[in-house]
């Protein structure tokens, strides 16, 4: 089990942001998160990356609970947060070899690794430029990068698409593909075709409930879109 | 921890923090050892370096705060806190990687004032009567005296996310630290010298007076700790 969430509650100021969910994901699964902007869905990752602690419940990722052990946590999952946070006044070399350094990388090792990546993430041409320098497209692909170095086995993307071009989100999604062969992979979006093209499964969350946790394929038999089967679990006004 | 520092240190220099905090630093202290008449060395008479270590603090409690003001609260505020804290290291090492970083900075604008000691010697009569002791007691105290003060502007950072309230934080707690309770003493009848005794002037004069008092080490290292350990207690608190 790559990641397990059991009976997980948090509860921001007396509002619930997650109420009660349970789901586990297994080894070499993708999994769409999906659900309207509050519902929850970050909260969940940050619990899952132990930035914030579950009021009540627990999650396990590789089987380590993240409140007991959250350094082994931090160092088997790879996390990109929502809005990409980087240190904008570093250059790209520089930076991800500051978080390959962080996990444990040394000398070679640690050379070798950024090469690989900047070349995985198509950063070759951008590597010597300031992440402040380079566009929206570009530093998320640098985020992605930090979140592969240490070969995580399992990554959490938090919209990992938003606000890119059609053309960068091809690309991000191609990349998301081609390193989620052997590895678990959980990402939150609002882009259903991108859910569509990425997913064997799909969870969908809603006022910090569980609303859909299925198989793409069998919520699509149902419905002509995943768009209709997130409005039919999500919208409360009746259409 | 040392990838933090390095971090850290390397965007002090690679960027321009580093450079006005040296400049700055030394041209203040050289216009006031040298120049400026009031308390310029040539003028004074004495061949000491009194002006020197009086007026140091006075430029840290501006400088320090500066250099420490965006440790945590640009962090905060551009989201990269959650990314370092979802790293595998532990909030001390975050604090003590970036603690390192700024008193590395400031002990980096220090070290050309040594100069200051040979031109001194220079000028005495006889030529090289100095109190050295006094001048290495000193340099201890001003040393401690900037870890104190970086210790506060990394907990005045943690605190918020604006750059702004963060300097004004921690210049106020530092001028509080080291004058303050010197100062409110004057109030406190019977128990003034215990007042004194929490201020940091009271132990930075005793060990500019060339005696190295463990007492006094002590003392600086303990708030030193004492204020890290806050920030990271700062860190810690979205656990709670």
């Amino acid at each position: 089990m790559s990641l397990q969430v059991q009976q997980l509650t948090k509860i921001y100021g007396g509002q619930k942001a997650v109420d009660n969910i349970s789901f586990s994901i297994q080894k070499g699964e993708i999994v769409g998160f999906l659900g309207p902007n509050g519902a929850g869905k970050s909260t969940t990752m940050k619990i899952a990356t132990t930035y914030l602690p579950p009021t009540s419940g627990s999650v396990w990722v590789e089987g380590i609970n993240v409140e007991e052990r959250p350094i082994e946590v931090k160092k088997v999952i790879g996390y990109l947060p929502e809005h990409n946070p980087l240190y904008l006044d570093m250059f790209v070399h520089e930076y991800l070899q500051f978080v390959g350094s962080v996990y444990g990388l040394k000398g070679s090792n640690l050379k070798t690794r950024v090469q690989e990546l900047v070349e995985m993430c198509g950063l070759t041409r951008e590597q010597n430029k300031r992440i402040e320098a380079l566009s929206k497209g570009y530093r998320q692909r640098v985020g992605l990068a930090q979140a592969l170095i240490h070969s995580p086995q399992v990554l959490i993307l938090d919209e990992p698409t938003s606000g890119l071009d059609p053309n960068q989100i091809l690309e991000i999604r191609k990349l998301i593909k081609d390193i989620s062969r052997e590895k678990t992979v959980i990402f939150s979006t609002h882009i259903m075709q991108e859910v569509e093209a990425l997913c064997d499964r799909v969870i969908i969350i809603n006022k910090g409930k569980i609303v859909a946790d299925d198989l793409l394929e069998n919520l699509l038999r149902e419905n002509a879109s995943l768009e209709e089967v997130f409005r039919s679990f999500t919208n409360t006004v009746a259409a | 921890m040392i990838q933090v520092f390095v971090r850290e240190f390397s965007g002090y220099l690679s960027s321009l923090i580093a450079y006005m905090v040296i400049g700055v630093f030394l041209t203040a202290i050289g216009l006031l050892t040298w120049v400026f008449p009031e308390t310029s060395v040539l003028d004074y008479g004495y061949a000491d370096m009194d002006t020197l270590f009086s007026m140091a603090p006075y430029v840290f409690i501006f400088l320090i705060p500066a250099i420490a003001m965006k440790t945590f609260a640009e962090e905060k505020k551009m989201g990269t806190l959650e990314l370092l804290l979802t790293k595998p290291l532990t909030e001390t090492q975050v604090v003590l990687g970036k603690f390192f970083a700024a008193w590395a900075l400031v002990l980096l604008a220090l070290l050309p004032t040594i100069v200051y000691y040979f031109s001194v010697a220079a000028l005495g009569n006889p030529v090289g009567n100095i109190d050295t002791a006094a001048v290495v007691g000193s340099y201890i105290g001003l040393i401690l005296l900037a870890a104190v003060f970086s210790a506060i502007g990394l907990l005045a950072s943690s605190l918020t996310y604006n750059q702004i309230v963060a300097f004004i934080l921690a210049a106020f707690f530092s001028f509080l630290f080291y004058l303050g309770f010197d100062s409110l003493s004057a109030f406190a009848g019977t128990q003034a010298l215990l007042v004194k005794q929490i201020g940091v002037l009271y132990h930075y004069e005793s060990l500019s007076r060339g005696l190295i008092d463990s007492r006094d080490v002590v003392y600086a290292i303990s708030v030193t700790i004492f204020f890290l350990l806050c920030t990271t207690v700062v860190l810690k608190s979205r656990l709670w």
